[in-house]
């Protein structure tokens, strides 16, 4: 049997020879128990958060996570504008559009980037490098408007900070047309291929009643049958004002993860092209000064799920308490019942495919249950998880 | 009738203040022996989704927030507790009717010092094994500087 | 500097360890792998273990649970062993100073030797930082 060359990839890998995020319990194949660590990424955030003053806490929350970089502000910016009175009666209508545009050119870069990691954990390294290849125009385009790669740095209390001249819109309607065929391609190569169907069917199933005990959010709830989207539900930005739909597959296994995801491509795209021809001229900013007391309350749809803010004001420059709750806090709880039961070899995908901030991924760590003794490391996991699937290739499973 | 209405009749006298701040976010408060009881109700009978808490440390005591979201209508509706004991806080926990609170609970305990009774799982999930005990970063009276 | 150092400016192994990053530097790292930068046709190869590695590259700001990892990991890469830290978080904690879960900068408890700004710092210019980690340790100018 050849011996597979796994590309390593940075965070994947743990920190120190005994990680400790996620403690799978083994007996034989099967994972029959799951512990799940987290606190590597905590920074005090919330705690900052009431020391800087209201412009500041937007730049703050930017850098909870690196791939929903605008998320979390535009929820931050939506509870403080909910305390003014809502976003639709504080923000300029130009600026609604704006948001819109950075939230869905967020999400397909999220989306591709996931698809690449996914397909790097099953052995699909092609579809790793061309997923990641395709997302580089995307980040040019963010690069062209905000001035950064990342983070981006658009959302304000009252609007946002930067507008979209009109040279760029050309620019950005071109990326899309680009965009089309390459999702279009990976349709073709992911959901279209049978080893993957083989490989991804009926993995790591979140049911339904699962899904809602556990209170999951996003593409993890609506791959269960879940129809839940904060876009929809609580609609903010230009969201109600196009036409889209919302994808919700029933089978809660890795492969409708994954339709979920590649489909919102669509979606996505489709928004971004009605919000550039709809958008009208105008103001960006209404220039807030102050905050008056109360609590406002304000919720995005991520790439994730719904990111939860809760800002509480009592009308100094500071607010006095700030909750937040990323999608991944309610989703990576529910590999408690999703991994639990299947083989180890299944373990590295069914954790992957609620899409962590990534970060969480790693620092994976197998035990036997019965002798509590460490087994195999996360680097193990995923080359087990590619060893299946050349098996599954060659037809010998 | 609407989700508010539907509250205000079945909880009737267990709901100590009401307020409305727009048309999709509502707040009530209850007193904590209740709490149990009413998140019984959003959650299995109004088929509410548990959003998150919100634990914050008030000069009057311990103030927990069950944010619970109506997704057919987008409305988020806010459940307030008030704990006065700031000596030793406790409330009943509500891990064991769904597993969504869980974490949520942990974090609270670690951060504000909140006992959770009944909790199954109640250990540390956020901070260090050698972050001293009784020191919880989100109270007030803690200075980070 | 050390001979074996100079002979291995030819191909440098990398890890990356990331201490609490928020992931955007991470991804940026990731990056590098990626047709468009493509660093592996420098000699640049990302290893799956400290054992291997040359080159440590740290992100994020180290909290109370990852300090002593960064330490020990150290401790276990085959000397000489650069660090190279990466991001705004790494190279001076910036925002995260005043968080009551940061004890220190990554350089307190690790000798970093190329500092990347940025945050994230674009491909670009983390290759230029290893450029100029390679002619450090050539003893060129």
């Amino acid at each position: 049997m050849s011996h597979k060359v796994i590309i390593p990839i940075g965070p994947y890998h743990p920190l120190q020879e005994e990680p400790e995020l996620f403690r799978l319990y083994v007996e034989g194949e099967k994972v029959v128990d799951i512990d799940i660590v987290i606190g590597y990424m905590h920074r005090g955030i919330e705690e900052l958060s009431e020391h800087k003053h209201f412009d500041q806490v937007a730049f703050l929350v930017e850098r909870i996570c690196g791939i929903c970089s605008s998320s979390h502000p535009y929820a931050f910016v939506l509870a403080v504008e909910d305390i003014l009175g809502g976003e639709v009666n504080v923000v300029p209508e130009r600026a609604l559009y704006i948001r819109t545009i950075i939230d869905e050119l967020q999400r397909v870069h999220s989306h591709l980037l996931w698809l690449g990691l996914a397909g790097h954990f099953i052995g699909y390294n092609t579809v790793w490098m061309w997923a990641w290849k395709y997302r580089e125009p995307v980040l040019d385009c963010f690069e062209m408007i905000c001035g950064n790669r990342n983070h981006y740095g658009m959302s304000k209390i009252g609007g946002v900070r930067r507008d979209i001249r009109d040279e760029d819109i050309p620019v950005l309607k071109k990326a899309l047309d680009d965009l089309t065929p390459a999702v279009d391609m990976f349709k073709g190569a992911v959901m279209d291929d049978p080893v993957i169907q083989a490989r991804l069917k009926g993995i790591g199933v979140l049911t339904k009643q699962q899904a809602i005990d556990w209170a999951v959010v996003g593409p993890t709830a609506r791959a269960s049958g879940v129809n839940i989207d904060v876009r929809r539900d609580d609609p903010y930005g230009a969201y109600d004002r196009v036409n889209w739909n919302v994808i919700v597959e029933k089978d809660g296994d890795v492969f409708a993860k994954t339709t979920v995801r590649i489909l919102e491509l669509y979606e996505s795209v489709n928004i971004i092209r009605q919000c550039l021809n709809k958008m009208p001229k105008g103001e960006i900013d209404a220039n807030i000064k102050d905050v008056p007391p109360g609590e406002g309350i304000g919720r995005v749809e991520a790439p994730r799920g719904e990111c939860f803010h809760y800002v509480r004001s009592d009308g100094t420059n500071r607010p006095i308490r700030h909750k937040i709750r990323a999608p991944s806090f309610m989703n990576v709880a529910s590999n408690k019942v999703a991994a639990v039961g299947g083989t180890i070899s299944d373990a590295a995908i069914t954790l992957a495919a609620v899409d962590p901030c990534y970060c969480c991924t790693e620092r994976l760590i197998v035990l036997d249950k019965r002798t509590d003794k460490k087994m195999m490391n996360g680097w193990d996991l995923i080359k087990l998880s590619q060893e299946k699937t050349e098996k599954l290739r060659k037809g010998t499973i | 009738m609407s989700i508010a209405d539907e509250i205000k009749e079945k909880l009737k006298e267990k709901i100590v203040d009401w307020y409305q701040h727009s048309s999709r976010r509502i707040y009530f408060s209850v007193k904590p022996k209740d709490i149990k009881e009413v998140a019984r109700f959003l959650f299995r009978e109004l088929g509410l989704r548990f959003a998150i808490a919100t634990g914050q440390d008030t000069p009057q005591g311990l103030e927990i927030l069950y944010h619970f979201s109506f997704d057919k209508t987008g409305e988020i509706i806010s459940a307030r507790v008030l704990i006065e004991d700031k000596k030793n806080p406790e409330i009943d926990s509500l891990a064991t009717m769904f597993p969504a609170a869980e974490w949520i609970e942990r974090e609270m305990w670690e951060l504000l010092g909140i006992n959770f009774r009944g909790h199954p799982n109640l250990k540390r999930l956020l901070l260090a094994e050698e972050w001293p005990e009784g020191k919880y970063p989100l109270r007030h009276e803690h200075e980070s500087r | 500097m050390n001979l074996k150092l100079r002979a291995l400016t030819k191909s440098i192994w990398v890890f990356h360890a990331a201490c609490s990053p928020c992931n955007n530097c991470d991804i940026e790292i990731l990056d590098l792998i990626t047709p468009r930068y493509d660093v592996e046709r420098f000699g640049i190869v990302l290893v799956g273990s400290v054992r291997h590695a040359d080159v440590l590259l740290v992100t994020g700001v180290p909290n109370y649970k990852t300090k002593e990892r960064l330490k020990k990991l150290y401790s276990q890469a085959p000397q000489p062993c650069l660090v190279v830290a990466v991001g705004n978080c790494a190279c001076a904690r910036v925002m995260f100073k005043d968080s009551y879960n940061s004890p220190c900068a990554v350089d307190e408890v690790v000798p970093v030797s190329v500092y990347i700004p940025g945050c994230p710092p674009k491909p670009e210019a983390m290759i230029a930082g290893v450029v100029k980690l390679i002619q450090k340790v050539r003893g060129k100018k």
